[in-house]
């Protein structure tokens, strides 16, 4: 029966191959005899040597990891339109992969009796799927045929770090931007400004005759030895170099190489008596080449679309496990990883003004707060963030809040987008609490000091680590000047500061045991958020603020800070911040391996030496609290 | 045993080792001309089986009713024109295909006391029987999966909208009933995940 699901799933699915090859009416009837599956990370789909289901699978959202030999090593990552499970169905032979959900995922079970007579009939089909397997018939785990089943053109981000480079396809620009012979140098030169490219291919009846790059721009035109209205064909380098599309990473370069060319233009036969099917520039193959912080800036300047930083992200969490596997010290890490996540939030906070309809009307500062604006967040965790604008006048008041709120809703949405999670408290810049103008905020935050309840601290807590993602730094800077001048007028704000740093739960027992979740999903599990990390990060903050030090929000540096300004104190700053950066280090590690904020930890899956690590931090953690218990006891303020 | 009977809770409505997996649920949603329950009429029913985390999409219901009363002012929202004619059968063959589809089952939908009130009424101007299906409300067990907490003031309703938006649910289809009943299936489906996460529950708990 022909519904409104149907509907919704033909519409899904006529964007992808093999469902774009259907004729309309066939996908309608098709789509009304779908499944949709709803899957919880981590859920399987199927197991290895499991029978075959009778349906196979479309990922509509989420991720489906495909997996073989328990070793835990991902052959392959499906998302939004990917196939999977059909070649054992056609095969008829058991599943000879798991698939599992490597997040929430929703997908859609095709049934084989039903997609089969399509696939028998209807040419362009048949042919997809048969160069879909065919190549894989022999080897079907070969790196080079891991993404054959989506076409040449999707290249999934996660393999880009796999040995065989030699041996992989590169992933080339479809969209070649091209001019004809006639076209004046200057509209050549306006032409790459706009669609942001390095190189035009000049054609002629659909052919490549010759290129114009950066550089040819700057030898011939620059140099004042052509005119700017030379046409492309005076100035452009020719012949063309060409070459087949199929080409492997170290193909691209050697021909590069050979050629002392940063560009090659990729035909349909590989000559240029066929039309030009893409191009591939030295950055592509950079990019090929691995994850680099410096290629990962570079391709998050290039993205376009909010969906395009999705995958760049995924690399920087490969990035920070190739870190971690290479044991490089963490502050190293954290600074590296941190400042790739903020390009990331940069990046859509850009993209967000940009879809906005007017500039913003005065001056404003997009704040991180939390574990982001103290520079240690490093998985996927909640999004916790604030905008400060100028003050205006109260004419202007409602237009400027409205723009805001809209400016920050569309970036929360963005950011949730690329894989940060809501927040649940809704500490975020689109709740109209969180986005004020400068006197406001400083109203806020004397409120909060002057009545110190439980609440006010602790929204102390999550504010007071602030740091500036994207915009004005003196408004900033006047904030801070205004809490710390509130707070020196009312130190008895300090003793709840402390209570509250006190508050968090103890991280061992009476019998030095690790003190464990009682309830849910995370039963049996070690929350090191809570019980190791929060105690040094609120401790930090307290003593940070007692200073009056401005700007250092990260908690390994602040300890780094006050070792040097309480020389008698040194040591246990100093095995502070070394604790710090150990449990975050542990709690990254947990996270990559679980794909998730790595809060909780499963102790059982510690080795010995491990749990002894962690409690050698504990220590710490007691003789710290003891240190600001004692220090900031209220008979001492009063 | 009498005294500790003194402490048992309300009955539970489920045998302990059903699992909500397992549970054939009605997710349903239907556009009327109005609000009012006695003078408006159901112009739409939507409804899908949800069972073990799977929506069948040719096993789902989706019927337009033929009515008199017509309201100009809701046709806006739902865009059911009332000459719009795709095999439209009476209130009363509708209704009877409606509770043959619902069988036992568990009524899921957004504030599931309008939509069932409505179709109630519906069922009593027909010489019908009354649902009696044990009833979930997203709009209900949405809270229950927010945090406790005095920084963060809860809202008192939550309109699909506002979970669709949570959850990421596009909302291409909202304001037509199946539409409208597919959004309220994916929203409970990671409702029911977020109260795992938070807790181990039961299909009992469901409804406490």
């Amino acid at each position: 029966m022909k519904n409104t699901i149907s509907h919704r799933v033909a519409d899904f699915l006529k964007n992808f191959p093999p469902f774009n090859f259907l004729h309309p009416k066939d996908l309608e009837k098709l789509s009304e005899q779908i499944s949709i599956l709803y899957k919880d990370k981590d859920a399987v789909v199927f197991t290895e040597n499991e029978k075959t289901h009778d349906s196979f699978y479309v990922v509509h959202k989420g991720a489906i990891a495909l997996k073989k030999n328990q070793k835990n090593d991902t052959l392959d990552m499906c998302d939004e339109g990917d196939i999977f499970g059909l070649r054992p169905l056609l095969a008829q032979e058991n599943y000879i992969m798991e698939a599992r959900a490597h997040e929430e995922s929703i997908l859609y079970a095709i049934p084989i009796a039903v997609f089969k007579p399509y696939a028998l009939e209807n040419r362009n089909i048949g042919n997809f799927l048969i160069e879909s397997y065919a190549s894989n018939t022999r080897n079907p785990y070969s790196d080079i045929h891991k993404d054959k089943l989506y076409g040449d053109d999707i290249h999934d981000p996660l393999q880009s770090n796999s040995h065989s480079l030699d041996l992989q396809p590169i992933k080339y620009s479809k969209k070649i931007v091209t001019c004809s012979p006639s076209t004046t140098a200057r509209d050549i030169a306006k032409l790459m400004t706009k669609k942001k490219v390095g190189a035009v291919l000049i054609v002629d009846e659909m052919l490549p005759i010759g290129i114009i790059t950066d550089k040819d721009l700057r030898n011939k035109i620059v140099t004042g030895d052509f005119p700017i209205l030379t046409t492309a064909e005076t100035i452009m380098t020719k012949p063309v170099i060409t070459y087949p599309k199929k080409m492997t990473v170290t193909e691209a370069q050697m021909a590069m190489m050979k050629s002392n060319i940063s560009y090659l233009c990729l035909t349909k036969d590989g000559t240029k008596n066929t039309k030009a099917v893409g191009i591939l520039s030295k950055h592509d193959v950079m990019v090929a080449l691995g994850n680099n912080p410096a290629v990962l800036i570079k391709a998050l300047k290039r993205a376009k679309k909010v969906k395009d930083i999705k995958p760049i992200r995924a690399r920087i969490m490969q990035l920070l496990q190739g870190y971690l596997d290479q044991n490089i010290p963490m502050t190293l890490i954290s600074k590296i990883i941190t400042e790739l996540n903020e390009a990331c939030t940069t990046r859509v906070i850009e993209m967000s003004l940009d879809k906005m309809s007017s500039p913003p009307p005065v001056k404003f500062a997009w704040l991180a707060l939390g574990s982001q604006g103290r520079s240690e967040q490093m998985l996927h965790t909640d999004q916790d963030n604030a905008i400060v604008y100028e003050n205006v006048t109260d004419v202007f008041r409602e237009e400027t809040k409205i723009y805001f709120q809209k400016f920050a809703s569309l970036v929360n949405k963005g950011l949730f987008e690329i894989g940060y999670d809501y927040c649940p408290a809704e500490m975020m810049a689109s709740n109209p609490k969180w986005c004020l103008s400068l006197n406001e905020w400083k109203e806020q935050v004397h409120y909060w000091i002057t009545n110190p309840g439980k609440n006010e601290v602790l929204l102390s807590f999550i504010f007071f680590d602030y740091n500036l993602t994207y915009g004005d730094s003196e408004i900033v800077n006047q904030l801070s000047d205004s809490i710390f001048e509130s707070i020196k007028a009312n130190p008895i704000f300090y003793v709840h500061l402390v209570s509250g740093a006190l508050q968090s739960p103890s991280p061992t027992g009476f019998f030095r045991q690790f003190l464990v979740e009682q309830d849910g999903a995370n039963k049996d599990n070690f929350d090191i958020k809570r019980r190791a990390l929060m105690p040094l990060t609120d401790a930090a903050r307290v003593l940070i603020l007692s200073h009056s030090v401005k700007s250092i929000s990260n908690t390994a540096e602040r300890f780094e800070k006050l070792a040097e300004l309480e020389p008698n104190n040194r040591e246990l700053y100093l095995s502070c911040s070394y604790s710090f950066k150990a449990l975050l280090k542990f709690r990254t590690k947990q996270g990559l391996l679980h794909n998730d904020s790595g809060q909780f930890i499963a102790l059982e899956s510690l080795s010995k030496m491990e749990k002894i690590k962690l409690k050698r931090t504990f220590k710490t953690i007691k003789e710290l609290q003891e240190l600001i218990s004692v220090r900031f006891n209220i008979a001492n303020v009063v | 045993m009498s005294i500790f009977s003194f402490w048992k809770k309300e009955e539970d409505l489920f045998d302990e080792n059903i699992t909500i997996e397992e549970t054939r649920f009605v997710v349903l949603d239907t556009e009327t001309t109005g609000f009012d329950y006695d003078n408006d009429r159901i112009l739409c029913i939507g409804a899908l089986v949800l069972q073990n985390s799977v929506i069948s999409v040719q096993n789902s219901f989706e019927v337009y009713l033929q009515q008199d009363h017509y309201d100009k002012s809701t046709a806006q929202i739902h865009g059911i024109l009332k000459d719009f004619i795709i095999k439209r059968p009476s209130e009363l063959e509708a209704l009877q295909q409606f509770l043959d589809f619902v069988g036992d089952s568990v009524i899921i939908a957004h504030h599931t006391i309008f939509d069932v009130t409505m179709i109630n009424k519906a069922l009593e101007r027909n010489n019908l029987p009354q649902l009696t299906n044990p009833r979930l409300d997203t709009a209900h067990l949405y809270k229950k999966t927010l945090i406790k907490s005095h920084l963060f003031e809860r809202k008192d309703h939550y309109t699909l909208d506002d979970l669709a938006d949570k959850f990421d649910i596009s909302k291409k289809d909202r304001h037509t009933a199946l539409g409208d009943a597919y959004i309220t299936a994916i929203a409970f489906l990671k409702i029911v995940k977020k109260l795992k996460d938070k807790k181990e529950i039961n299909l009992n708990q469901l409804f406490k």
